[in-house]
């Protein structure tokens, strides 16, 4: 293991503890959503995307690289949209009855 | 990114770090509802700058990149937009699985530009590489099938079949060895990979077979941790900090949920990935035999009355209630119930419906408020003091045998003391067992009442009732 390496580990675990820490204070009533943010927040696998498929040139690394960008794509528009959309019902209080909110 | 000591940051890994805070107080703010959404839009903000500052990055492809990020930000709008709410845990699943596949084809891309290159690649880059693309192929293939059977294209039943742990030993172990070779340098270098990406799919698709739906909470968990780790590991591959920050980040979130998971179920993580529980297990057969099921079968006014003049009534929703899409009913009921002067509360079981918080959101969607809702160990001293517990679609969860019997296949497993109610109401579509197949002697409790018939329905009947009253 190069030191190089030893450092990017070193931040990844104290990575995790401040997860942790951070997320073992989300109500169980948004766990669903805390699902769905992770999901959207994994969708940074799209910087990676961009880098790697930017700089493949050969027609194969090229189909690679757009499958590639499509997927992560999809991980974080699609994971923010439904994030959003699921939060913005969350309410303390019933308003005055919306039936129309939200059905099928 | 490695820079000499004197030289300035790259203001790209500025961005990265800005990125990187920007994620964790969007987590942060994630700890009450109040201030959820300002958290997933500051998380939202720093996705938009690392990928802005990413594109700043000598690309030459910008068809590839461009046609790429349209499709897949057109695609996943607007599905996120149109998904139903029931239909939640499988869109959760379809885009865990499309960031598994992109870290694992993230590896596979370095892993071309390096023997294209034909420049030596160290081993810390061959052992990174090959980490992601086995995490991320399995995350992958593992999310679709479990994507199938939440979409009941597949049986939700546990498929198993003998020698199913020798199979999946045997796909571990190619993986093992082609990693060896591919970290060893033995050439040719690609070809190993190319058996151990799919090999590593493969794996995916099997661990996922054998698990039953009622066990997808768990496994939805694991998935997400699975790709966090997958995403993190791509940062190890790229020398990139914030993919590592981000996917520690999820990695963490997503093995917190699984293990409050595993013990809402009183299970490890490894009886429910190989435990293949839901297959016909010999106790759970014997105890089916029992009791002659002596249920007392009433009608939708009978409940009406009962409800309407009860002081506290407890809704136990599961998964029958997404399935009926019984949400807003419910919500109508406990508003007619609330004008006659009844207190209506809603207990949560954890492991109720298909993924964490499952109910919270299908409830939220009707307009229940969130402060209506109570975790199983807030509530569990308030059914003493309810008149009535209805049970709307939820099975295994309620089973007293869980607390009693300890031959029962879930005993020990927390449940919600429905039976400590004063009077019981169950409303099911039959009188088939749960998911567990085991017999709920609840329903043969002299307090309890069955209400049979699709559970929109018959809430819709119980509702014209109290509005009769």
């Amino acid at each position: 293991m190069s030191a190089h390496l030893l450092t990017e580990v070193t931040i990844f675990i104290l990575a995790v503890f401040v997860g942790l820490e951070v997320i073992s204070k989300v109500p169980t009533t948004l766990h669903t959503p805390l699902m769905s943010a992770t999901n959207a927040i994994h969708g940074i696998v799209l910087v990676g995307a961009i880098l790697v498929a930017g700089t493949l040139d050969a027609p194969f690394n090229a189909i690679v690289g757009f499958i590639l960008v499509v997927l992560a794509s999809l991980n974080v528009f699609g994971g923010y949209t439904v994030t959003e959309r699921m939060l913005q019902m969350f309410r303390p209080k019933a308003p005055a009855p919306k039936p129309t909110e939200g059905a099928k | 990114m490695t820079a000499v000591d004197t030289a300035l940051a790259n203001p790209v890994d500025v961005a990265y770090l800005a990125t990187a805070i920007l994620f964790i107080l969007g987590l942060r703010y994630l700890s009450s509802p109040k201030t959820a959404r300002l958290g997933n839009r500051i998380s939202a903000v720093g996705m938009l700058i690392a990928v802005v500052a990413t594109l700043t990055q000598g690309i030459v492809n910008w068809y590839v990149i461009g046609a790429g990020l349209v499709l897949g930000a057109v695609v996943g709008i607007v599905s996120a937009q149109r998904v139903k709410m029931t239909a939640m845990p499988q869109m959760v699943a379809i885009f865990n699985g499309a960031g598994g596949g992109a870290a694992a084809l993230v590896a596979a891309g370095e892993l071309l530009k390096y023997t294209n290159s034909g420049a030596p690649i160290s081993y810390d880059i061959s052992f990174t590489s090959m980490l992601t693309a086995v995490i991320g192929a399995i995350s992958f293939a593992g999310s679709i099938v479990a994507f199938l059977k939440l979409q009941e294209v597949m049986t939700g039943r546990p498929i198993t079949y003998p020698g199913q742990q020798v199979v999946n030993a045997l796909v571990l172990l190619v993986i093992l060895v082609t990693w060896g070779m591919v970290v060893a340098g033995v050439q040719p270098i690609l070809e190993w990979f190319w058996i151990a990406l799919p090999a590593a799919f493969l794996l995916g698709i099997l661990f996922v077979l054998p698990i039953g739906g009622a066990d997808m909470p768990v496994v939805i968990s694991l998935l997400n941790s699975f790709t966090g780790l997958a995403a993190a590991s791509t940062g190890f591959v790229l020398g990139n900090n914030v993919l590592i920050v981000s996917g520690a980040l999820v990695g963490a979130s997503g093995t917190l949920l699984t293990v409050l998971m595993g013990k809402a179920m009183n299970r490890s993580i490894t009886n429910v990935l190989f435990g293949a529980f839901g297959a016909v297990k010999s106790g759970g057969a014997a105890a089916g035999t029992k009791g002659g099921q002596n249920v007392r079968s009433v009608s939708a006014d009978d409940v009406a009355a009962m409800l309407a003049y009860a002081n506290q009534v407890i809704v136990v929703p599961g998964y029958g209630m997404a399935v009926a899409q019984a949400q807003h009913s419910i919500r109508e009921l406990a508003e007619q119930l609330e004008k006659k002067g009844v207190e209506v509360k809603y207990a949560i079981h954890p492991v109720a419906g298909r993924m964490p918080g499952h109910m919270n959101v299908l409830l939220a969607e009707a307009n229940v408020p969130y402060t209506s809702l109570y975790d199983m160990d807030d509530i569990n001293p308030e059914f003493e003091r309810s008149d009535v517990a209805l049970v709307v679609g939820a099975n295994d969860v309620t089973n007293p045998a869980a607390r009693e019997d300890k031959g029962s296949p879930i005993y020990g497993m927390p449940i919600l003391n429905v039976d400590k109610a004063n009077n019981v109401v169950v409303l099911k579509r039959s009188m088939a067992s749960g998911f567990a197949g085991i017999d709920n002697p609840l329903y043969d409790d002299p307090k309890t009442v069955m209400l049979f018939g699709d559970a929109k329905k018959s809430i819709d009947g119980v509702v014209a009732g109290v509005k009769a009253l």
